[in-house]
């Protein structure tokens, strides 16, 4: 049997494969070249950006949890004008399909990201994570409310000329009405989850064992829920569905298309095994030929239960 | 920066808790340098998840060194390793310690498993005049470099509790070195325990020696990609943070923010 297509289409996006690395975990493309190929992933997805430059949340940052780490960086970035001059030149000669993750504390700092973005070559569609909190209401993440997180989706919309992919949190309700509000406000795709809200405590110095206190939960742990809330999504809306969280190998990934994702990104596996984005995809390709299926579209959405 | 699978050649209890590693990679030893480390997958499965660092502690043939101590989990599935056992490295990672061109009675000054990058720094030197001073709690815990297979290292030692060399601290031992020089040391190196590190530090400064400190902080990826080991830079940085992977793990003393660490 010839090898099996992998490319997959995100409305207009097209993919050589189903397999990006989750922002804020790769970087920005560059780190882990020396030890795999970034050139081979279907697509990067940088460190959120925003307007200036951020210099993060105090240490300790990270701490691992079962299954799982908390991360409390604090959206840490070069900001917008140095990642065009220093970071994105790299990545442009690497032919490799670059995704922006941006971010703000208000609305117009959405727009002004979005609007420096406007038009650059090499950078294939923006995703928006919303799961920041907004100063002018009080720190409440945008995510967590339908409106804003239409409003932050209409702003942005407003400001560029490429494909919008908002980025959802989990730290909701029900997480069907803010897909379907993004979706009416004109968002061309969805991904999700970002990470779910935690905490750990040092028993003996009766202290957060984050100096923020709380911190997002990622890795293999969280990912039950995330297969979930995205066969939710995939329910809800019409849009192209990108699956993300604890995924880190071919099995997860699969799990993730079969619940109807049409793409997933790899995050905290990367740091446990800079490899593992390439391995899913060499997993997910043998899946495909021992099961004679010809293209991984195929497998996309076939849930049967 | 290489990731491989390598083969343990050896695991040998070396002091109270303390364990001394060897593992084949030419590829990494031929590029190690002092004060660098590596990230180590002490399992494949999901607990512990994240790898661990170590320092390079020095390199034998187409081996590499590490010496680390059982503080919790997967340093515990660590020390079951046997040889011929396979293990999942990323390395060499990191900037090492910087040599001073002509380095006159460098210092050395480790604190417990601090002992570890300071021993390769201290063979690569390999100057007549230097000074080792190790500190430990106990002398249980004091590693003899003849357990490691090292000839003509012998460190000054200082136990907290007086049972083997100087009773007290290595500081001690600093500030006696410092006060019987006859000429002004060029370099202090350290590795240790936060508040040691930062006794160390207060005296090199009063005495305007330049210090390099070897940081440790919790890892993610040890990469630069995650940002989750910040350190604190000076307050002329205006707030900026370092990173302890990549930026360091060693950092010129006066480059940090010590009232913040
Ligand atoms: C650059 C670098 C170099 C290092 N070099 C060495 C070395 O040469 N030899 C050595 O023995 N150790 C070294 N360490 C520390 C070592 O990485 C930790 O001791 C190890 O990760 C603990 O893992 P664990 O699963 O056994 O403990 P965990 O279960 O993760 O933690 C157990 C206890 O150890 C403490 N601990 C965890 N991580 C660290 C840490 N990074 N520093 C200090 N305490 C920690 C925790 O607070 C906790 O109390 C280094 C750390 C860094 C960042
Ligand atoms: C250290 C770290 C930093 C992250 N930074 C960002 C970020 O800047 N923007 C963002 O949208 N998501 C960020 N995330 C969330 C991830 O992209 C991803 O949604 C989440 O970790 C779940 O996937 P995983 O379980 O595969 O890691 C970060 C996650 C981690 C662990
Ligand atoms: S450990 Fe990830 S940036 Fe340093």
């Amino acid at each position: 049997m010839d090898k099996p297509d992998l490319s997959v289409q995100l409305g207009a996006l097209n993919l050589k494969n189903p397999v990006l690395t989750a922002s804020g975990t790769f970087g920005y493309g560059r780190e882990f070249a020396s030890v795999m190929d970034p050139g081979l992933l279907g697509g990067i997805v940088v460190k959120g950006i925003s307007l200036k430059p951020m210099v993060g949340n105090p240490p300790p940052r990270i701490v691992e949890t079962p299954g799982g780490m908390l991360n409390a960086i604090g959206l840490a970035n070069v900001g917008l004008e140095a990642f065009l001059s220093e970071k994105l030149p790299w990545l442009q000669k690497l032919k490799v399909l670059v995704i922006v993750n941006i971010y703000g504390h208000s609305l117009d700092e959405y727009g002004a990201v979005a609007a420096g973005l406007k038009g650059v070559p090499g950078v294939a569609a923006l995703e928006v994570n919303i799961s920041c909190p907004n100063v002018e209401q009080g720190g409440m993440a945008f995510g967590t409310d339908p409106d804003m997180a239409a409003r932050v989706t209409e702003r942005v919309l407003r400001e560029t000329d490429k494909p919008v992919i908002v980025k959802l949190s989990p730290n909701v309700t029900d997480i069907r009405v803010i897909a379907r509000a993004v979706e009416k406000a004109g968002a061309h795709a969805i991904s999700l989850i970002n990470t779910l809200t935690g905490m750990t405590i040092d028993i003996e110095k009766r202290t957060s064992k984050l100096a923020n206190g709380s911190g997002g939960l990622s890795g293999p742990a969280i990912r039950p829920v995330a297969l979930h809330m995205v066969r939710q999504v995939v329910q809800t809306v019409r849009l192209p569905v990108i699956g993300i969280g604890g995924i880190r190998e071919a099995r997860d990934a699969l799990e993730f298309l079969i619940a109807g994702a049409d793409a997933v990104q790899v995050g905290t596996a990367n740091f446990v095994n800079p490899g593992a984005s390439l391995d899913i995809i060499s997993g997910i390709e043998k899946f495909l030929m021992e099961h004679h299926i010809e293209s991984v579209k195929e497998i996309i959405g076939t849930l049967k239960n | 920066m290489i990731e491989a699978s390598t083969e343990i050649v050896f695991n040998k209890r070396v002091a109270k808790n303390t364990f001394f590693m060897g593992f084949r990679s030419e590829p990494m030893v031929n590029v190690a340098k002092p004060g660098q480390f590596v990230m180590m997958r002490v399992r494949s499965s999901i607990d512990p998840l994240l790898r661990r660092p170590f320092s390079i502690c020095g390199v034998n043939g187409d081996v590499l060194l590490i010496l680390y101590r059982v503080v919790g989990q997967g340093t515990a599935i660590l020390s079951e390793k046997r040889p011929g056992d396979l293990i999942r490295v990323l390395g060499p990672l990191g900037r090492g310690f910087a040599f001073p061109g002509k380095a006159v009675q460098p210092i050395m000054v480790a604190g417990g498993m601090g002992i570890a990058p300071l021993i390769f720094l201290s063979l690569t030197l390999a100057r007549k005049d230097q000074h080792f001073l190790a500190g430990y709690g106990i002398s249980a815990e004091v590693v003899p470099p003849d357990q490691l297979g090292i000839v003509g290292l012998s460190p000054a030692i200082a136990t907290e509790d007086g049972s083997q060399g100087h009773h007290g601290r290595v500081t001690d031992l600093l500030e006696s070195v410092l006060s019987n020089a006859k000429k002004i040391p060029s370099a202090i190196f350290t590795c240790g325990p936060l508040p040691m590190l930062q006794a160390v530090r207060r005296i090199a400064l009063g005495k305007s020696i330049p210090c390099q400190v070897s940081l440790e902080s919790t890892m993610a990826c040890g990469v630069g990609a995650c940002q989750g080991c910040a350190v604190r830079k000076a307050p002329r940085f205006d707030g900026a943070y370092a990173h302890v992977c990549q930026d360091g793990p060693v950092f010129d003393a006066e480059i940090l923010d010590w009232e913040v660490m």
